[in-house]
């Protein structure tokens, strides 16, 4: 598989990264670089391996139901580049 | 009941409906912080830096959380997975601080089950479960606050969420409003949600398609956060209609997101959500599998109330209708009221009473059952009254009427206002010989063979009596000396 | 007082408690010294206001009996770990001005003990590096110079870059660092200084901004075995936050070193003996056994043979997850925000996106969004977990056989600035010796053993089981002390001259 122009575009729209055409034309380069290195890994026989997804072998921890936090919204709104009214603001969205 | 089919200009439709219903979990704080879950605070008070995705901050579950989803599953009489797994649902939007919502994706905590609906007719109907899976609530966005700018409110954001997804096992709008009000009941039995939907704690995204009878599975629309019953039924007959229309026209459905639109009763596809998406779901790294030991799931079993189903069926058992059966379980406070009233007396005497004076009365003065003033004590001792004939069913109305204005105990206002019964026979005799004596013309008429007048001597009498007299001497001794 | 930027935490702590100096003269000293090496870039943010009271308040700790285990210890803090009120901001634009409203639990825990704080640490942006060479406020500079080149400036490593050449050049006694793929360890290398990077849950992640969750771990740098030992006992421990943390008591790590060795298994993975591998390297291994042998270790042959498979991993695994964490880096509630004409928000968060996170970020965004799209999910994502549970039970197989490895740390000595930059997987190639422990979670440690024809560090690495740092240092112990590591960078010769 390879990453061609438009495929870099589409992931980075995806990923919400801004791309222009000479962007996108060096990024396929180096992507397909890494991409192929990747690749080394259908060498690997993995039949019947079970995906890792934690390498620690424990229950998931859980808290008890009570209010420790929050109650803070002069904190939570102190480093927002917009605010008004106790609210976040951003570019108008419309549904 | 029969398919409820549409009309189109082609023929005959079939709707097919399934609804994927987000509940709030009753809790005091979020699903992964410790900030409050209360509904109704002032923006961005009830957000910690977990909830507003800040760099650095990570997630631990709240346990009440599990165990709730866990208690609802077995209400639905589903599998429970006793390993699930949270996985991360990639999609940027202004209200989802993260730019992900943490939610179960291929390894949901409950898995396929089924629950019980009441249609209007009085039929009833299974609907499949697929899956009921825990995930966080998004923020919110105020959209109306300024001309070029929206508002966002994170109080929401992190709230613990069931989202339980029917199978597509509905074809009317009505199976559809039956089926949101019988899960509401039984969240609210199991004390897992409050099933306020006006609050937003239970919110309706609905699939619909059409289909001629027969034919595949026709392409569906969802209809994202419809947040009444009312609402669902109609958002579901305008987007059949609508499809119908569309195809019936020569064009496609689209698969796509729509709104419904309170004011107007109408559906539009939302235009925020026409890009493609690809939610690159993954397990979250920054949460462990979650592994549920078999004794942990049998421990909650053993602490599930009877759910609606089953307090029905018992309650028809008891000699109810199954229309009062219905009414009286489809809320779990009704329900509990009932018994309480029913508590030592006639289980048909309580229930009408319950469904139609009190009912009535409460309808009458804008209550809700929770403030009515009259307890369920109260009425029980009404009733109780008139098993034991201290009062006749028409003076329980009068005193009822009483003490729905007064609070007093219904033995009080019959105390007070002497209206204790009279079944003294030869006090009541002496009654009937007075009108006897008052009425020869009319004693002569029914005599001749005007039947009909014998209910004017047992009105008479009672008049007389001022209502207390005992209807079954006054008729005994009406037949005796007529 | 000019000797006090020399002493190791031991000997530093021990004369403070003796009165010889105080917190403040320490502090002082190592401010002194950190203004005359700001050429190096090794902070961000300096705080040395912050540094001066807290060295006041361990004084009056120190006078009043009630000092903490690292009391007055000035130290470095990678510009990764968010404290409270001061600006963190993972060396990228996008966080540029951020002033956490919390404390991260590791820097929590030093400060509860006493620790200094002279400056938030360089570092590669959000951590995607191994030369310091993508943080948005510049390179580090490397205090070793090579000796053929010396008016070549290297890198230090990465990405606590900043870290380890602090403590290099001697302006904090110690520092904290994370490591993901070997990001305390390869500096630490190239530094001619010692780190470890713990257990997998050994240290909190909370407060620690996030690259790669189920990769990333906090771990300290310092001059000697026994210092990186005070550090991480200082760092370490349970911390409900964290739903990776492991519930499970903190030794007191200093006591492993200096242990004896006799009789411990190590394990010598033949993997590692890489074709083509620097034969400087090689050689340097080699001595490093023959040390361990000598000090009455025995030495076992053993097989990781998926290592050569650990990058590939790396490089699917690390991008997928930084893709995701990276995507609260939205311009909304914290950091940069780039406005645009048309007020729309996806183009608020595509320009804010574009113009916060350097080109390695996007690169690793890129890749990451990518192999977890639909329809590559599988070929990638999951084959890659596949593999990583192979790497797993490699080390664990291995450690059927011995205690632990000791292994190479880098493939080469540290190199120019500018080198290694045509193509981003050469620089990837750094890491093949680090990552695959990363991969597996296990704990190692990189010390310095020897130096390079040129002059320049070479480090070794060891590693451990699982929370068995004790054996890691027990060992580490005994390979510093055969290797006698006693070079100063030159910049600090030049300065002594
Ligand atoms: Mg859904
Ligand atoms: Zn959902």
């Amino acid at each position: 598989m390879s990453i061609d122009i438009n495929t870099v575009r589409k992931v980075a729209k995806l990923a919400r990264i801004r791309t222009t055409d000479a962007d996108a034309e060096v990024l396929s380069g180096e992507l397909n670089n890494i991409l192929s290195m990747i690749e080394q890994l259908n060498e690997v026989k993995t039949d019947g391996v079970e995906p890792m997804t934690s390498v620690i072998e424990m229950n998931l921890p859980a808290r008890a139901d009570e209010v420790t936090d929050g109650d803070m919204p002069d904190k939570i709104l102190s480093c927002a580049p917009e605010k008004a009214a106790g609210f976040f603001v951003v570019p108008k969205v419309v549904e | 009941m029969a398919h409820a089919l549409l009309k189109g200009e082609t023929g005959d439709w079939e709707m097919v409906i399934g609804l994927e219903v987000h509940a709030q979990i009753l809790t005091k704080s979020k699903l992964f912080s410790g900030a409050s879950a209360a509904f109704g605070a002032a923006p961005n008070t009830q957000v910690s830096p977990i909830d507003a995705g800040f760099p650095g901050m990570l997630p631990v579950i709240n346990e009440l959380c599990i165990e709730k989803a866990v208690r609802t599953g077995l209400g639905l009489n589903a599998k429970i997975n006793l390993y699930s797994v949270f996985e991360r649902k990639n999609y940027f939007y202004a209200d989802l601080p993260q730019g992900y919502q943490i939610s179960q994706y291929q390894h949901p905590i409950v898995g396929e089950g089924e629950i019980e609906i009441d249609l209007p007719d009085g039929t009833t109907k299974i609907i499949g479960i697929e899956r009921l899976h825990v995930e966080q609530d998004a923020g919110k966005s105020l959209h109306d606050q300024h001309p070029s700018k929206s508002y966002v409110d994170l109080n929401r954001s992190g709230n613990p969420l069931m989202e339980i997804v029917s199978k597509p096992h509905m074809n009317s709008a009505e199976e559809a409003a039956a089926y949101v009000t019988k899960l509401r009941a039984i969240v609210r039995y199991l004390d897992t949600c409050d099933g306020n939907m006006d609050e937003g704690s239970m919110r309706c995204d609905v699939n619909v398609s059409v289909r001629k009878p027969g034919d595949a599975l026709g392409t569906r629309c969802e209809i994202k956060n419809v947040n009444s019953v009312r609402f669902v039924q109609q958002a579901i007959e305008y987007e059949a209609r609508r499809q119908i229309e569309v195809i019936e026209g020569g064009g496609t459905i689209k698969q796509e997101t729509r709104l419904f639109d309170t004011k107007n009763g109408t559906t539009r596809a939302m235009r925020s959500k026409e890009d493609a998406h690809d939610y690159r779901y993954f397990p979250d790294p920054d949460l462990l599998p979650l592994k549920l030991e078999q004794s942990f799931v049998d421990d909650i079993r053993k602490t599930l109330p009877e759910l609606p189903d089953a307090k029905k069926k018992r309650f028809i058992a008891l000699g109810l209708s199954n229309y009062d059966a219905s009414v009286l379980t489809a809320e779990k406070d009704r329900a509990a009221f009932y018994e309480k009233v029913a508590n030592n007396n006639d289980a048909k005497l309580a229930a009408n009473w319950v469904t139609t004076e009190l009912a009535g009365a409460l309808n009458k003065a804008g209550k809700e059952l929770h403030d009515s003033p009259v307890s369920a004590e109260q009425l029980g001792g009404l009733l109780k009254l008139i098993s034991d004939n201290t009062i006749s069913g028409k003076i329980a109305k009068d005193v009822f009427a009483d003490m729905f204005e007064s609070g007093k105990d219904a033995a009080a206002i019959v105390a007070e206002k002497g209206l204790k019964q009279v079944t003294d026979t030869g006090a009541i005799e002496k009654i009937v010989d007075e009108v006897l004596a008052e009425n020869p013309d009319k004693i002569a008429e029914y005599k001749s063979g005007k039947d009909k007048l014998f209910g004017f001597f047992v009105g008479q009498v009672l008049k007389k009596s001022g209502g207390k007299a005992n209807p079954a001497i006054v008729n005994d001794l009406l037949k005796k000396k007529l | 007082m000019t000797n006090l930027t020399s002493l190791t935490i031991r000997q530093a702590l021990d004369g403070l408690k003796k009165k010889d100096f105080t917190a403040t003269e320490l502090t002082e000293a190592h401010i002194k010294a950190s203004e005359a090496a700001r050429h190096l870039n090794c902070y961000i943010t300096e705080t040395f206001d912050h540094a001066r009271k807290q060295a006041k308040e361990s004084d009056a700790r120190y006078a009043s009996g009630r000092a903490g285990l690292l009391d007055g210890v000035p130290i470095a803090m990678k510009d990764l770990y968010c404290t409270e009120g001061i600006q963190t901001t993972a060396a990228s634009k996008i966080l540029e001005g951020f002033k956490p409203p919390y404390e991260s639990t590791v820097s929590g825990n030093m400060f509860r003990d006493g620790a200094v704080m002279l400056g938030k640490a360089n570092l590669d942006e959000f951590a995607m590096g191994s030369s310091n060479t993508t943080s948005a406020y510049g390179n580090v500079i490397n205090p070793w110079r090579s000796e053929a080149e010396p008016d070549k400036q290297l890198v230090p490593g990465g990405s606590s870059g900043g870290s380890a050449a602090a403590v290099a050049a001697r302006i904090a006694m110690g520092a904290t660092g994370t490591d993901t793929g070997g990001s305390i360890r390869q500096p630490a290398a190239f530094c001619g200084i010692t780190g470890i990077k713990p257990t997998y849950g050994r240290c909190s992640r909370f407060g620690i901004i996030a690259f790669a969750s189920s990769l990333d771990q906090a771990g300290p740098f310092a001059r000697t075995v026994e210092d990186c030992a005070l550090l991480l006992q200082s760092m370490a421990g349970y911390d409900p936050k964290d739903s990776t943390s492991v519930d499970r008591p903190v030794p007191e790590y200093f006591k492993a070193v200096g242990q004896s060795v006799k009789g411990l298994k190590v394990g010598v993975p033949k993997e590692y003996r890489v074709e083509g591998a620097n034969p400087e390297i090689l050689a340097l291994w080699d001595k490093g056994v023959a040390m361990m042998k000598d000090a009455g270790a025995e030495i076992v042959d053993v097989s990781l043979p998926h290592t050569k498979y650990a990058l590939q991993t790396y490089y699917v695994i690390a991008p997928a997850e930084c893709s995701s964490n990276l995507a609260r880096y939205d311009g909304v509630r914290f950091g940069l925000r780039e406005n645009t004409d048309n007020g729309n928000l996806n183009d608020m968060y595509e320009a804010t996106r574009n113009a916060g996170f350097g080109k390695e970020v996007k690169r690793r965004i890129l890749i990451g969004t990518y192999v977890l799209s639909a329809g590559y999910y599988d070929a990638y994502y999951n084959k890659a977990r596949r593999v990583r549970k192979l790497i797993w039970q490699d080390f664990i197989n291995a450690y059927q056989k011995c205690d632990v490895l000791l292994t190479p740390t880098a493939p080469t000595p540290a190199f120019a600035i500018g080198e290694n930059t045509a193509d981003p997987v050469t620089m990837y190639l750094n890491d093949i010796f680090t990552i695959p422990a990363s991969m597996a979670g296990m704990p190692g440690m990189s010390l310095p053993v020897g130096l390079s024809a040129d002059g320049l560090p070479l480090g070794l690495q060891l590693l451990g089981k699982p929370f068995e740092e004790e054996t890691v240092f027990k060992a580490a112990g005994a390979l510093e002390k055969a290797a006698n590591f006693t070079a100063l960078p030159q910049s600090l010769m030049d300065k002594a001259a």
